[in-house]
């Protein structure tokens, strides 16, 4: 299979590029999502901005699911990470639009849900091009759909037909 | 156009989609631990997490526009009853699961359309909210519909029970695509949806799911109305001794 990234993606990556301030990016990137403590805010695509402002350092972040509880630990987690940095003055705005899709997903951050048991998205959300979801477990695609949504609003649950082990599925969004 | 009056309507705007979001939330949590199987519980509880996530961001923005000063926590946990402004289809009791799933289908469907057109706002904040919640709709649609299918066209029980909600909910449907004066102006003036156009799509696509459904289609004989005006249901102030008590008996707690 040929690694695609989505164009938005390839954006963001670009603007970190060029963004510079390294150390407040590899500050930020040792945060992890609370729920699935294996991938950072960066590789979820939370992590979008980050601006030095004289004394201050302005971090943009986007939500991930409306309702998720993880994006208030998130944003506290961010203010710590920095002022531990030597950062006093950190300023956290969360943008709403464009909204946060899978897309932004980085290649390290499917690897690394894969190996902690999670099904990445698969396909593209802007396009709505999917590709077969695959058992993180055996790699099967014979896999079924248990319900719509699993342990959190970013999952749905799924059943591999082949070694029978439910997992969860990180919805394309 | 005047000013004032502009951000007076903006706010009552706003107020009001926050204050639908979050007794659609809250009925919806009302399941949790008592959904028919896990799964489903889980399900229902990431529904209700998305709506209340809804609530706080019309809540955060109308709170910006309120120049009474008041922050997001006092427009939900500190206003009565008659002040709230929610239409009253999202405060009905939770019913029986069919009773739930029915109500579900009928406002995600809703809301698909809705939120399309809001996206579209003049309003660059309404529309990012919109742009954000359209995702979730689309995703809580495909279950309401699946549950719709499998209650109407189930056993004999599950039909009858889906048709029963059909026809006790029927009438709260109206209200939906009821426009008041304040509502016009900002309809006029781009910032909010006009529902009464949005009725003809919602009501083909209804019909089409309560085909498949095997369900039938009320007759449009009775309707209620009154939510916009803090008009409400009995059933409002029960929801809210139980939502605002906290704040209520520990005024200004936190976490």
């Amino acid at each position: 299979m040929i690694p695609l990234v989505s164009e938005s993606q390839r954006l963001r990556e670009q603007y970190r590029k060029e963004a510079g301030l390294e150390d407040v990016w590899a500050a930020l990137e040792q945060i992890k999502d609370p729920e699935i403590p294996v991938i950072s805010i960066w590789d979820l695509g939370i992590l979008q901005e980050v601006e030095q402002q004289g004394e201050r350092i302005k971090v943009v972040i986007t939500p991930t699911y409306s309702g998720c509880p993880a994006m208030h630990e998130i944003t506290r987690d961010i203010r710590q990470v920095l002022e531990q940095a030597g950062y006093a003055q950190v300023e956290v705005v969360s943008r709403l639009s464009p909204a946060w899709t899978t897309d932004w997903m980085t290649s390290e951050g499917r690897k690394r849900l894969i190996e902690y048991g999670i099904a990445a998205p698969v396909g593209c959300a802007a396009d709505g091009s999917e590709t077969p979801i695959a058992c993180p477990l055996c790699g099967s695609e014979e896999v079924t759909k248990i319900s719509e949504f699993g342990s959190t609003a970013c999952k749905a649950l799924f059943q591999c037909k082949e070694c029978q082990e439910p997992f969860d599925y990180f919805k394309c969004i | 156009m005047n000013q004032n009056v502009n951000k007076q309507a903006l706010f009552n705007y706003v107020l009001a989609l926050g204050d639908d979001a979050i007794t659609m939330g809250h009925r919806l949590s009302e399941w949790c631990r008592n959904a028919p199987f896990l799964e489903e519980d889980l399900a229902i509880g990431n529904v209700a997490l998305d709506f209340i996530g809804r609530a706080q961001m019309f809540y955060q923005y109308a709170a910006e526009l309120d120049d009474q000063g008041r922050s997001e926590d006092d427009l939900a946990f500190l206003r009565d009853c008659r002040d709230f402004r929610n239409l009253l289809i999202y405060e009905l009791p939770k019913g029986d699961f069919a009773f739930t799933m029915v109500r579900q289908m009928i406002v995600d469907l809703f809301n698909m359309e809705f939120l399309e057109q809001l996206t579209k706002s003049s309003d660059e904040r309404l529309s990012a909210i919109a742009g954000k919640c359209i995702k979730e709709s689309r995703y809580h649609l495909r279950r309401s519909h699946d549950w719709v299918l499998r209650l109407g066209d189930g056993t004999e029980e599950s039909h009858e029970r889906a048709q029963r909600a059909l026809v006790d909910i029927w009438g709260y449907t109206p209200e939906l695509f009821m426009v008041d004066e304040s509502e016009q102006q900002l309809v006029q003036a781009g910032i909010a949806v006009d529902r009464a156009a949005l009725m003809s799509v919602w009501d083909n696509r209804v019909g089409q799911i309560l085909t498949e459904a095997k369900l039938q289609k009320p007759e449009d004989s009775w309707k209620v109305e009154g939510g916009r005006r803090g008009v409400h249901t009995e059933h409002l102030g029960h929801m809210l001794s139980e939502l605002q008590f906290l704040q209520r008996a520990y005024p200004g707690l936190q976490w």
